[in-house]
């Protein structure tokens, strides 16, 4: 049983910002759901509430940028880049300022609906010049996700999972790298966020019907190392599975694709996640199965892949994990 | 150190005879706000803001790349306005399309050679236009209107932080009050006390349109900055003595805002031909062109200028 970890995110900003007053921690009305309840409490001076006002709350970033500050904006991943899109591009990504964007319920992690639910970001991030995006996976990443942002030299987009969350990894996020998790050669998976996880609980059905996975584990989207992916698509036979929490146009998926048609790949490649759609409210169990963004999807994409039928069923996968929608790890039940 | 070599007065109306040139020369530009914002800008670069030497060149260099991963040895404007030091002011230009005007002034308080206006709008040039963050004076993007104030909000709070007894200044148009980012900016700086931060408005009453009144109505807006946690002085916005006055106005924790009313055709008489369509005024023909350069400068007390037709 995998280990689960509640709120990472909590304690992991609390250890990493506290006491470095270059850092400072900005929150939209949101400070509890996005697990920064305690830091505000236990270190006021370095909080700073801006109110459900994000258009300002972005240009005031870039202000605090100016100051030789690296504000942490915490706030569910679409109220940071759809209402407030020009603040983030013009007092930002262009000037480049150190402005980590903490992004909280991504994709459909979240019963909240479409206005909750960021299921474009990733598509909307890369076009952005001068931004970097990281995505987390497990808790390892999440407690890694602050030390990674801040690394970098220019505005960083962080999709954030909250709440009670899987260990699966055992080391941090180094930028730029990806997890090779399987190193088999007949197909590539590509996974990134809690699409991983899914993966993983298809992996030994998969294993049992004879197909040899590689799959590897993306938590740098951008920038991206594409020789190392082209690498991987070249030890395996069949071609590629990409599954994300996130829609196939412009994501994950469509780096993928960009990278295997600039290399003129001429493999296969299966796109899985929200097919031109937006989601609805519901649980993340439920929303994975009915968008086809779970573990069962990936073996009917690898099978479509292959053309061929494993005769895998549901009963095959390892057991789904079912999030509790009313939590003590969460705030509110979104 | 630069300020006061010159009458502000004088400054205002060396920024409009250059204004003036630029747009009889180039068919057209940005006149009536040299006419709105001539004192208000000469104010704050001539006597109220302190301001270091400049650090640029007086001739500004060409545009050297976007900030970029791959771009180094990137900069903004922001040394036209001196350095980056605890204890001098900051200030930007909120409304990006003032560039002209704003570059007009750089010259008459020497910060910037005569040589950069010709540079204006030129392929290649950083003189933009539409003020960009590497354009002489200008430190950020503000041509998406309405973004300035926030961006001031929050480098005065940084600042606050670091301890610098510098302020942090916006100059800023009445349109910007259309935006609803503005009125976030102001509650923000009410609810967390930036007092080091203040703006000074040219309340013109013209936006891109036309009239503000026939584009959307924003009704008595000193009542608003102060219902928002503002304090807010208002004034005539040619008038020097009056700008002098308001920026004392005590404002412990709180921004303050000094709404300068104005003429867009204050000292270009001929320009209210033009009313509403004030914004950029392109000459519709020749002879409007002759008539309007004879009687600017009949105004502004100069010689027409002989233009290439």
């Amino acid at each position: 049983m995998v280990e689960m970890v509640s709120r990472p995110y909590a304690g992991a900003f609390e250890k990493f910002a506290a006491g470095n007053p270059d850092i400072l921690c900005l929150s939209a009305d949101l400070t509890s759901s996005c697990e920064i309840d305690g830091f505000r409490d236990r270190h006021p001076d370095q909080f700073l509430s801006l109110g459900m006002a994000e258009q300002n709350m972005m240009s005031f970033a870039g202000g605090l940028g100016m100051a030789g500050f690296r504000p942490f904006i915490h706030t569910f991943g679409v109220f940071m880049y759809r209402r407030p899109y020009d603040q983030l591009m013009a007092s930002i990504a262009y000037p480049r300022r150190k402005v980590r964007l903490m992004g909280f319920l991504p994709g459909i992690t979240t019963p909240g609906g479409m206005t909750h639910q960021s299921i474009e970001d990733i598509s909307v991030m890369r076009s952005i010049p001068n931004m970097t995006i990281l995505e987390t996976g497990d808790a390892t990443e999440v407690e890694s996700i602050c030390e990674a942002a801040d690394s970098i030299d220019g505005p960083v987009w962080c999709r954030v999972l909250r709440g009670s969350v899987p260990r699966l990894f055992d080391t941090p996020i180094k930028v730029g790298e990806m997890r090779e998790l399987a190193s088999g050669a007949d197909v590539l998976v590509v996974t990134s966020g809690i699409c991983t996880e899914e993966a993983l609980r298809a992996r030994s059905a998969l294993a049992d019907a004879g197909v040899s996975i590689r799959h590897l584990h993306l938590h740098t989207i951008k920038p991206f190392n594409a020789q190392a992916l082209l690498d991987h698509i070249g030890s395996v036979r069949h071609g590629v599975v990409v599954l994300e929490n996130h829609v196939t146009e412009g994501g994950v998926g469509s780096l993928v694709a960009e990278t295997m048609a600039d290399a003129g790949v001429g493999k296969r490649l299966v796109r899985l996640g929200l097919k031109d759609t937006y989601a609805h409210g519901g649980s993340r169990s439920y929303l994975m199965r009915y968008y086809g963004l779970d573990a069962l999807a990936l073996v009917q994409g690898i099978e479509e892949l292959m053309a061929h039928k494993f005769g895998i069923s549901e009963n095959d996968l390892s057991a789904a994990r079912v999030d509790a929608v009313h939590s003590l790890a969460k705030a509110e039940g979104l | 150190m630069l300020n006061n070599e010159r009458d502000t007065a004088q400054v205002a109306l060396g920024i409009r005879r250059r204004v003036y040139e630029h747009a009889m020369r180039n068919n057209g530009g940005y006149l009536s706000q040299a006419c709105s914002a001539g004192e208000q800008l000469a104010w704050l670069y001539n006597e109220e803001l302190n301001l270091g030497a400049p650090t640029l060149p007086m001739i500004p260099k060409d545009f050297a790349g976007v900030p970029h991963v791959d771009n180094p040895d990137y900069h903004t404007g922001a040394g036209y306005n001196g350095p980056a030091a605890p204890d001098l002011d900051r200030l930007f230009i909120a409304p990006a399309h003032y560039a002209l005007v704003a570059y007009a002034t750089l010259i008459e308080v020497g910060r910037m050679a005569p040589e950069g206006l010709e540079m204006f709008n030129k392929d290649g040039s950083s003189v933009e236009m539409i003020g960009a963050e590497h354009s002489p004076g200008m430190e950020v993007h503000n041509g998406t209107l309405g973004i300035g104030l926030s961006t001031a909000a929050g480098l005065a709070y940084g600042r606050r932080l670091r301890g610098d007894t510098g302020r942090t200044c916006v100059f800023m148009s009445d349109g910007e009050v259309q935006e609803g980012q503005t009125w976030e900016a102001v509650q923000a700086c009410a609810h967390h006390g930036i007092d080091n931060v203040f703006a000074i408005m040219d309340v013109n009453d013209q936006q891109c349109d036309g009239a503000m009144s026939s584009v959307m109505e924003v009704g008595d807006i000193r009542s608003k900055f102060l219902n928002f946690g503002a304090t807010c002085v208002e004034i005539d916005g040619h008038d020097l003595d009056a700008m002098r006055q308001a920026v004392k106005e005590p404002h412990e924790g709180k921004p303050l805002i000094i709404l300068a009313r104005t003429n867009p055709f204050h000292t270009m008489s001929i320009l209210e031909e033009r009313f509403p369509r004030l914004h950029y005024v392109r000459f519709k023909s020749e002879d409007e062109r002759a008539r309007m350069n004879l009687s600017i400068a009949a105004d502004l007390g100069v010689d027409p200028i002989a233009y290439e037709h």
